[in-house]
């Protein structure tokens, strides 16, 4: 039996295991950003780190875009908003506080903090501000970055962790800001800011007409009405918001920074590893600090040394065995050799094929087998109530070695599918998460995902495999 | 048979995978399909294992019967200089946005704006014709995003429309709308038998329906096989273990005795009989909530062998069965 039973009930094994703990107790982090696809436990994965880091004596704020009520509810909390709020029920000396992006409320907080009353109030009522704030796909992107550089500056908690939006393509949370940038920089701006700005300035002529055409042509396209609510909505943008543009590229640099860890999220699926691929190629691109893959659902077995194929062969022996039990006959299997071929001592036949001979043909053997199995190992001999000759008994012995190769084979293709990662990218730090049955819903679902996201410790001998 | 199918579905439900096969399901018997694409993750190619494709339709599979799959992956860029030519013949002036970043501005600014973009050129593949008064495609399938945004998605045009209150962006918008919200268009939804994308589904239902958009069924994705029923799963709760040692040690597995090979599998075994019993009990309870939706249910099983092209053609076959072609 290997020392670390997690290592072997999960099957799969890494090149270099991600160790959570260190990572959640170093002073020197201070961001952890979630990314990962949609639907690969992102938003649970954050808030289990962010108890786990708290229950270890941080002080951690979990920014959140999930609106799933479950995971407020797990924390005890009805509702997420757009404040942090503390959780209750955390243990130890550290704090837990949760929150939730509200996109409207921290877009409408931008414009109120940076422009003066009146001018904010114009914002507020322009209708193409109050589509685009109330989240048109996208927003989410760069009030998350926004909220962010927010928490971070208040300098409130010494852990931020972030679970980020479920992007349409991966990283539109890092491209924001410089799209955000490069459009504010860009001449569409001053194209819509124009008319006032160009008028005079003679030299400008040829461009000046070039504008209004294009101005023209964009009336035509939009209507006259949309375009005046565009041009007002970015002149606003563009003096309210020359601010934006500083964070951003602040709020970029810290992610880049040594205190923040980027953990890619996936489950062992192809997609969803695929994806990961894609994070890390494109984090590495950006300079950006990964620490490494959370592995989350995977598959393990206690039994994984039986393997698919002898696990259905041995459910058909039994399916076979019923059968001729019905017949009457005794000539039941009784071959039940060691699978293993290696592990049993000789001494031990004995009792074997006569327990074996006892499931094949109960009336019989019996009490030999009683007698045998007391006589090897002083147990199990005054176990009453349904025994071998119990046909539900077979029928669900056999149920559970089909449900065995299920798992089998499952866990096969997970360890196939995250060893052509590992192999891409060998140099990424892995977590597995075993998978839980049912679904989080308290803290002490979330602890137990810590628990097993914390359990590849190095410090346990063999859970390192190279 | 609505001729605009869209799917969506939680992210990690498989609803590029439910949509391609659907795609195949609808092909069946000389008809024509157009697989579109909106997110640009190319999960179309890999499902099919062909190249990236492009922004152009193209024939990517033929379904039993002599049907044809097309698949289109809208390019948000693309789609919108096209759309600019195709109704308001500004081909240069489009190019001369893009140099302003004008492009840039509605494709990635201001995403909204590429949703009307995706939509339309979908409508548009919808309602084309060709010379002959056919329609160029007898269904459109659309890989939609996910649940959590659908609504928004399809409903994008509506805000359109009463941003610009009038000219070509109005109308466009609301020739959409009218395809959208029509009963030649159907949304179905993708989940699992899990607690959250079932949540998320009854949550978009109600939000589709709040925005008088036409739902049409919901595919449950990945069902796995029942192995143990429910007799089974009561006898797991108080079997005794050296029962279970015994039939083992009867079907091959060596000894039943205590530290017997076959006795040190009753423990992971009964345990991952727990798991399943676990999970049972949810799936069972998730079934009943769905059914409660009113809505047509659908069952897609799990392949054993994970997703390849073989397994997307048998999933077709299964919706074809069941029904939903």
């Amino acid at each position: 039996m290997s020392p670390n039973p997690d290592r072997v009930q999960h099957g799969l094994t890494s090149t270099r295991v991600l160790d959570v703990d260190p990572l959640l107790d170093d002073p020197g982090t201070r961001i952890v950003v979630c990314c990962g696809s949609g639907g690969v436990g992102k938003t649970t994965t954050a808030a289990a780190l962010g108890l786990r880091a708290a229950e270890r004596g941080r002080k951690v704020v979990v920014l959140t875009i999930d609106p799933a009520r479950r995971l407020a509810q797990s924390m005890g909390i009805d509702s997420l908003d757009n404040t942090p709020r503390r959780v209750k029920g955390v243990e130890g000396e550290g704090e837990l506080h949760a929150m939730m992006l509200d996109m409207k409320r921290t877009f409408d907080e931008i414009v109120e903090a940076h422009a003066d009353r009146e001018r904010a109030a114009a914002i507020l009522s322009n209708p193409f501000y109050q589509s685009l704030s109330a989240g048109f796909a996208g927003t989410q992107e760069y009030m998350a970055m926004e909220k962010l550089g927010q928490l971070r500056a208040r300098d409130e908690w010494d852990l931020i962790i972030v679970d980020t939006p479920p992007s349409r393509s991966a990283l539109d949370f890092l491209d924001a800001p410089k799209r955000l940038g490069s459009f504010l920089d860009g001449r569409l701006i001053r194209l819509l800011t124009a008319p006032a700005k160009l008028g005079g300035r003679a030299g400008m002529k040829f461009l000046n007409v070039g504008m209004s055409m294009m101005t023209g042509t964009l009336g035509r396209l939009l209507g006259g009405q949309l375009l005046k609510d565009v041009q007002t909505f970015v002149a606003a943008m563009d003096t309210t918001f020359g601010g934006f543009r500083t964070r951003a590229d602040a709020t970029y640099k810290l992610l880049q920074a040594p205190g923040t860890a980027f953990l890619v999220v996936a489950a062992p699926e192809r997609d969803a590893l695929r994806e990961a691929a894609y994070f890390v190629e494109r984090l590495a691109a950006e300079d950006m600090p990964l620490a490494g893959l959370v592995l989350n659902r995977v598959h393990g077995s206690g039994a994984d040394r039986l393997s698919a194929e002898r696990a259905l062969a041995a459910a058909e022996n039994l399916v076979e065995l019923r059968i001729v039990d019905q017949d009457g006959g005794k000539a039941g299997l009784r071959n039940s050799s060691d699978p293993y071929g290696s592990s049993e001592s000789p001494a031990s036949r004995p009792a074997e094929s006569a327990e074996s001979a006892e499931a094949a043909d109960p009336d019989a053997s019996r009490p030999t087998a009683s007698a045998a199995s007391a006589a090897s190992a002083a147990s199990e001999t005054n176990s009453p109530g349904p025994d071998a000759e119990d046909p539900g008994v077979d029928r669900l012995t056999a149920g559970l070695l089909r449900l065995h190769a299920e798992r089998m084979r499952l866990l096969s293709r997970e360890q196939r599918t995250r060893d052509r990662f590992t192999a891409l990218h060998p140099e990424v730090a892995v977590a597995e998460v075993a998978a839980l049955p049912g679904d989080v819903h308290d803290l002490a679902g979330l602890r137990d995902i810590g628990d097993r996201l914390a359990a590849n410790r190095p410090e346990l001998p063999e859970s390192v495999v190279d | 048979m609505s001729r605009l199918q869209v799917v969506s579905g939680k992210g990690g439900t498989g609803k590029t995978t439910v949509a391609a096969a659907l795609a195949l399901a609808l092909a069946t018997e000389g008809k024509r399909t157009l697989l579109v694409e909106v997110e640009g993750r190319q999960g179309i190619a890999q499902l099919f294992e062909t190249e990236a494709l492009p922004y152009e339709e193209r024939k990517i599979a033929v379904a039993p019967g002599g049907g044809e799959v097309y698949a289109l992956a809208i390019d948000p860029e693309l789609a919108l200089l096209d759309y600019l030519q195709m109704f308001y013949k500004l081909g240069g002036a489009g190019r001369a946005l893009k140099k302003l970043g004008a492009i840039d501005f509605a494709t990635t600014i201001a995403p909204g704006l590429r949703d009307v973009l995706l939509t339309g050129k979908a409508c548009e593949a919808v309602r084309r014709k060709e010379k002959s008064g056919r329609f160029a495609y007898d269904y459109v399938v659309m890989d939609a995003p996910p649940t959590g945004r659908i609504t928004r998605f399809l409903n994008v045009n509506d805000e359109v429309a009463g941003l610009a209150k009038i000219g070509p962006i109005h109308n466009q918008a609301q020739a959409v709308m009218r395809v959208l919200k029509s009963a030649e268009t159907a949304v179905h939804l993708v989940t699992l038998l899990e607690e959250m994308p079932v949540q998320e589904t009854a949550d978009g239902i109600a939000e589709l329906r709040a925005a008088n958009l036409p739902v049409g069924r919901i595919i449950v994705n990945m069902v796995r096989p029942e192995v143990l029923d429910g007799a089974d799963l009561e006898l797991v709760r108080d079997v005794p273990r050296s029962s279970v040692a015994k039939a083992l040690s009867a079907a091959g597995l060596g000894g039943a005795r205590r530290g017997g090979n076959a006795e040190k599998l009753v423990d992971p075994l009964l345990g991952q009989a727990e798991e399943y019993a676990e999970r049972y009990a949810l799936e069972h309870e998730q079934r009943s909530v769905l059914g409660g939706l009113g809505l047509p249910l659908h069952e897609l099983p799990l392949l054993a062998e994970g997703m390849d092209l073989a397994g997307l053609y048998e999933l077709a076959k299964e919706l074809r069965k069941q029904g939903m072609s």
